[in-house]
């Protein structure tokens, strides 16, 4: 009998037995988020860190989501390896914990990572005690050189940030899964439920979305829908799928059709 | 008087230290997930009571946000 705990998704000391990373931005109203991550069955939820807004004070998303789940704060919106290093010591600073998911773009338009700056910030956080999972490329080179820096995870793209257009080149999703022993997270790029299954039987060890749930038109429903699609991904890759055949065979039997 | 930057805005405040300088703009130092940092560097919590706020420093102040 399938146990979630039998095959729970261990990062760095921490084990989970959801593999969906869950954002938290973008939702229409904070009930639709908390309903919507609940609904997804996450344990992970990503948060950034903005300056605060000198003119009105309120709660933060952290009053929200506190206690009930593992908040990973991220780098979103970093150019470079030096703010990246800075956000991640105010998000350590400010919620008490040494994950991060780094985040170093190169430009707005695609949101790409900046590998150079992403490497050098990787190295530095690990040395500063981070728990760094980085959002890269789907570039095998970059995720080994990533691991080999001691990174607790590689979370490399499906196609660019916001974009639902899933996974765009799962040969080398399949090339970072079995070169690398740290969990691979599909991060960005899913756009509805097979794309999150697809990653998980391609052997990917997570999927993190954000925009797929909350800017769906029933996000609660979306969250849903992301749930079982990575557990249905995952159920399909540990059961190994049969092999591809240009010709049909038939599931019937063949002896003992009538009129033979 | 300093001339301080605070979140990217150019101010003069009379402000001693980083706690009086939450005070200044209006946030409680008490207030939780809030961090803060002078000139690149995170100023610990506990550190905000005695940390001199300089003339010409470049200070940020920070707290988590809806994020993906």
């Amino acid at each position: 009998m399938y146990s979630p705990l039998e095959d729970a998704l261990t990062i760095a000391d921490k084990t989970f037995t959801s593999r969906l990373l869950i954002g938290s931005a973008q939702y229409p109203n904070n009930q639709v988020m908390l309903d919507a991550i609940a609904a997804s069955g996450s344990q992970i939820v990503t948060v950034a860190i903005r300056r605060v807004d000198l003119a009105g004070g309120g709660e933060t998303v952290l009053d929200l989501l506190e206690g009930d789940y593992h908040i990973l704060p991220n780098t979103a919106g970093c150019f470079t390896a030096k703010d990246a290093l800075l956000t991640a010591e105010l998000a350590r600073e400010a919620l008490e914990t040494n994950w991060i998911k780094l985040e170093v773009i190169g430009d707005r338009e695609t949101l790409y990572p900046d590998a150079e700056h992403l490497l050098t910030a990787a190295a530095e956080m690990v040395r500063r005690g981070f728990i760094v999972l980085p959002y890269c490329t789907d570039d095998p080179i970059t995720c080994r050189k990533l691991a080999d820096l001691g990174c607790a995870a590689v979370m490399p793209l499906g196609s660019p940030i916001g974009s639902g257009m899933g996974i765009l080149n799962p040969y080398n999703i399949e090339i970072i899964r079995a070169e690398n022993d740290i969990p691979v997270i599909i991060d960005a790029g899913i756009g509805t439920a097979s794309d999150a299954a697809f990653a998980m039987e391609l052997g990917c060890d997570g999927v993190l979305l954000a925009s797929a749930v909350s800017r769906a038109h029933d996000p609660v429903r979306m969250a849903t829908a992301m749930r079982h699609g990575v557990e249905g991904g995952r159920h399909a890759f540990r059961a190994g799928r049969i092999p591809r055949k240009r010709h049909a065979e038939a599931s019937s039997p063949q002896k003992g059709v009538i009129g033979t | 008087m300093s001339k301080i930057r605070i979140n990217g805005e150019k101010k003069s405040l009379s402000v001693a230290t980083v706690d009086d300088l939450l005070r200044a703009e209006a946030i409680d130092p008490a207030a939780r997930f809030v961090a803060v940092a002078v000139n690149g560097v995170v100023i610990p919590r506990g550190h905000w009571n005695r940390h001199q706020v300089q003339d010409g420093d470049d200070i940020e102040i920070v707290r988590p946000a809806p994020g993906g």
